[in-house]
């Protein structure tokens, strides 16, 4: 019983973080959702296990924690230097004012 | 059923409960709210409070089991990133030149560039 309530809270909450990533006005509206998103698909992971009564989920929801981080990470670090490993380059004062 | 069944029960209920309000709390600013920095605040709720609390409440119902070591884990984990990605987001956002909306007679302080544009002379 009261996994259901918190499956159903969790649910709740993922829909009211999807609006925000559709509608974010910014790049960092979005991966601020998509992280969040991401810690409340782990969170749903393990409820649900528990909900089904087979806690093994809960490696896949530490997977899933593990992927989240590095995804975020790897987003943001893209949008900054345009490259994931490759020819990074930090970008000097003047090229930033351009 | 004993005594102490209906405590740990009760507790587990509690932590549920209070951890699937801030989770909805946490959601709801982070839809709601005006800004992108009061936006980073309310999803930083959901990565402390409603995480911990929802964890706390399931590892009551396991009891002393392999699923404890492993919610303590995605705990332990969780509580590490959550507030370092978070935190990854604002700087990321703050050296792309986003900035608060500031009040009418409030002058935020501008932030120091990452890269020190002046050569360091005492070389």
């Amino acid at each position: 019983m009261m996994f259901s309530v918190a499956t159903i809270a969790v649910f709740v909450a993922m829909v009211l973080v999807l609006f925000r990533l559709f509608a974010g006005p910014t790049l960092y509206d979005r991966v601020l959702s998509v992280n969040s998103f991401g810690t409340h698909t782990v969170l749903l992971i393990g409820i649900m296990g528990f909900l089904f009564g087979r806690p093994d989920f809960l490696d896949i929801a530490l997977l899933y924690a593990l992927i989240n981080f590095v995804g975020t990470i790897a987003i943001l670090k893209f949008f900054r230097y345009r490259a994931i490993g490759d020819h990074l380059h930090i970008a000097s004062e003047e090229e930033r004012k351009t | 059923m004993s005594m102490t069944e209906n405590i740990v029960t009760g507790l587990s209920w509690f932590f549920i409960l209070s951890g699937s309000f801030f989770v909805i709390v946490g959601a709801f600013g982070t839809w709601r709210f005006p800004d992108f920095w009061s936006r980073l605040h309310a999803a930083s709720i959901t990565d402390s409070a409603g995480m911990i609390l929802l964890l706390v409440g399931m590892c009551l119902q396991a009891g002393f089991t392999l699923v404890t070591v492993k919610l303590i884990i995605i705990g332990i984990f969780l509580f590490i990133t959550g507030p370092t990605s978070t935190h990854a987001v604002a700087n990321a956002a703050l050296v792309s030149g986003l900035r608060p909306e500031e009040a009418e007679g409030l002058r935020g302080v501008e932030p120091k560039p990452l890269v020190n544009s002046e050569p360091d002379s005492k070389i």
